[in-house]
């Protein structure tokens, strides 16, 4: 470390003038290093933390609602959420409401009225429809009593506080729902009176996650023993077994899956014919066949790590303790075990990070009760469209993901991840 | 039956056995799994299971209609196409980036250097369907979402962190004082890289960039967000194949595929040997 010290200029042996360029030198060289840095920096930021931003901003951003109907939401700011608003807003209501129609978007304003109000999305559609065959004129003059006549839910302040709470664009409403949570009209936070969801399904995605560690954990500790300790070239020959479901495709292990545990799939027909059972058991779309499917995937992630570091603890420790008058079993809790903690909270942190946002597999062989909460977030962003929540629920998992990532960057080293 | 030192108990060498047979047990739920699937695609039957005359090693009962069934299907065609096209293209993306990035962190001049590790390394660490949600808002904006371009950027993203670990652990074993020696010797710092450096590292890149090739190989949910019809790849045809019809071309699919990660795992294991022998570290 000589030079870096000569380099930092500090060195009372160097001339002004050496000193000068010796910080000279070192600014180039940590500009070449830059350099060479930035350019996948900039990539990075666009194709990969932009994204990520932009979907922390879609959770608080709500448009949609403020750009189908704004000369409604405008009209309604000064209404204070008791009684029906003004004649001016119920107008302007209804004309928003044909020109949606018009344009095919009604069923958007429906939708999202739904969410903060539901059984809003069938009123708002008929409504639409009915208003729609009126001229403009007309509902200029009547455009308030139509709209009253049209539905009596119109009549009721609860559709104005939907559609005022639905206006706002920047709303926290998508981050208390993925929390269970709501916001009375009041602005009170409450917990959400039409169920609790997403509280249950981080909970079980939490839990089912710490079984697939553990699993892994049980399955992958002995075998990283023996390995550790057999003869080198048993070991390496063995360690294919490992590396190979490694390498092969995610696919290909979980269609393996299904094709094994499936009704009619390889182990059924094994124990029907074994006469073992007589019908066959149903062991895909369950929790079982996730828990199952992503320990198989996950283990070799566990057993890596703690090759590395058995490896390196020297026999003789064990050797030393049992030599002292330790049984095996204490021998190897106090002093066996401890050293090979490293590997352990590396495999078992990588393998619980992995499992807890793991969708592929849970979507393929979990059924709908072995669904976790990626798949949920999937549901949001391609059937019901609900992107707010999707993007709340996303970013409540990247949170719990980057919580565990520190800690594992903390005690592991993020640098310190051992590839095969 | 093996022989014991004359100081282990019984429950000394019980242990022994249970141990030796836990661990092939384990071995064998790695990769029986895998296996199993390899005679089922040549069921001539559309099943997912074995049937009595495969038991019975009737060659009647095997066929290679489903090996038959990916080259007369353009949709495999195509498939397997693009995933080898945007593979590639991601790959050297990744690649070229990640070595250029590995190269300038290993400086021990570089300043933030952890901090921009832990960043570089996240795409390895956040969920795929987080990633693919941004996405999807993100590339939308720029015309990005169902081309091909889009996801050659989001798969190498993706490949980046392997490359960044590959090449930092073979400049780790790196000794610097060749790298002076080489600028000593009178070569500029462009040629002593290209002449001493890039040959030592050779082996780092090449092995990131298998990773980085297996993970756009192996990638589905990145693929189900932002691809159009016209960009499925295997993956994504094998996901839909699971979901709605399930017929044997999969396992036959599979089967490709197990061959495919065989030949990696072999190119793997001999150039970290090569690596190992360059670097001068004795096993």
């Amino acid at each position: 470390m000589g030079q870096d010290q000569a380099i930092t200029g500090s060195d009372p042996r160097l001339t002004a003038g050496e000193a000068a360029l010796a910080r000279r030198e070192l600014r180039r060289h940590k500009l070449i290093a830059l350099l060479l840095v930035v350019p996948l920096l900039l990539f990075l930021l666009f194709a990969f933390v932009a994204p990520i931003a932009t979907m922390l901003y879609r959770g608080f951003n709500n448009p949609a609602v403020a750009q189908l109907i704004p000369g409604t939401l405008q009209r309604l700011v000064p209404w204070d959420g008791t009684g029906i608003p003004d004649r001016a807003v119920l107008t302007r209501m209804a004309l928003d409401l044909r020109r949606l129609a018009k344009i095919r978007r009604s069923g958007k304003l429906a939708e999202e009225l739904n969410r903060h109000l539901p059984g809003a999305s069938s009123v708002v559609k008929s409504t639409a429809r009915k208003l729609r065959r009126k001229s403009e004129t007309e509902l200029e003059q009547k455009g308030a009593d139509l709209l009253l006549a049209a539905n009596s839910l119109w009549s009721k302040p609860a559709i104005w506080q939907a559609v005022k709470k639905a206006g706002q664009v920047y709303t926290d409403t998508y981050y208390l729902t993925a929390m269970d949570l709501e916001r009375t009209f009041a602005g009170d936070i409450q917990t959400r009176q039409s169920g609790q969801i997403y509280v249950k399904l981080y909970t079980k995605t939490l839990r089912m996650a710490l079984i697939i560690t553990l699993m892994c954990l049980l399955l992958g500790y002995p075998l990283a023993y023996f390995l550790a300790n057999a003869p080198p070239k048993t070991a390496n020959m063995l360690m294919i077994f490992v590396l190979l479901p490694f390498w092969t495709s995610l696919l290909v292990r979980t269609t393996a899956w299904i094709a094994l545990l499936q009704t009619n799939g390889v182990i059924n027909s094994f124990l029907t014919a074994a006469s073992i059972v007589t019908d066959p058991l149903e062991m895909l779309y369950t929790e079982f066949s996730t828990v199952v499917a992503m320990t198989h995937i996950l283990l070799p992630f566990m057993i890596l790590p703690l090759y590395s570091v058995m490896k390196g603890i020297d026999p003789s420790y064990m050797r030393a303790a049992m030599s002292m008058g330790a049984r095996p079993l204490s021998a190897f809790v106090s002093v066996y075990l401890p050293n090979t903690m490293p590997g352990l909270s590396a495999g078992a942190l990588l393998v619980f990070i992995i499992s807890v946002g793991y969708y592929i597999t849970p979507a393929l062989v979990g059924g709908t009760k072995g669904q976790m909460i990626s798949n949920i977030i999937a549901f949001h962003m391609q059937q019901s469209n609900n992107w707010g929540l999707a993007a709340a629920l996303g970013t409540l998992l990247l949170v719990l993901i980057l919580t565990l990532y520190w800690l594992y960057d903390r005690f592991v080293g993020a640098a310190n991840i051992k590839l095969g | 039956m093996q022989r014991f030192p004359d100081y282990y108990g019984f429950w000394h060498r019980l242990g022994h056995y249970a141990l030796r047979y836990t661990a092939y047990g384990v071995l064998g739920f790695l990769v029986l799994p895998i296996l199993v699937i390899v005679p089922l695609s040549f069921n001539v039957e559309p099943f997912f299971s074995f049937t009595r005359g495969m038991l019975m090693l009737d060659p009647e009962a095997y066929s290679l209609r489903w090996y038959r069934a990916i080259v007369d299907n353009k949709n495999w065609i195509l498939a397997i196409k693009n995933s080898f096209f945007i593979g590639i293209f991601a790959t050297i993306l990744a690649t070229v980036l990640g070595t250029l990035a590995a190269v300038g962190l290993a400086s021990p001049r570089m300043p933030f250097k952890r901090l921009i590790m832990a960043l570089l390394l996240s795409p390895m660490i956040v969920p795929l369907i987080i990633i693919a949600a941004g996405m999807f808002f993100f590339y939308t904006k720029f015309n990005l979402a169902g081309t091909y371009l889009g996801l050659i950027i989001a798969h190498a993203a993706l490949g980046v962190p392997f490359v960044i670990i590959t090449v930092t652990a073979t400049l780790s074993g790196f000794d610097r004082s060749l790298y002076h020696a080489g600028l000593s010797m009178g070569a500029s710092p462009l040629r002593t890289f290209r002449d001493v450096v890039v040959p030592l590292i050779r082996p780092g890149v090449i092995s990131g960039a298998m990773f980085a090739f297996v993970t756009s190989f192996d990638e589905v949910v990145l693929v189900l967000f932002l691809a159009g019809p016209g960009q499925r790849t295997i993956p994504r045809q094998m996901f839909s194949g699971l979901r709605e019809q399930i017929n044997p071309t999969i396992l036959a699919v599979a089967t490709l595929l197990i061959l495919v990660s065989i030949l990696f795992l072999v190119s793997l294991e001999l150039l970290r040997r090569r690596s190992q022998r360059l670097r001068g570290i004795e096993e």
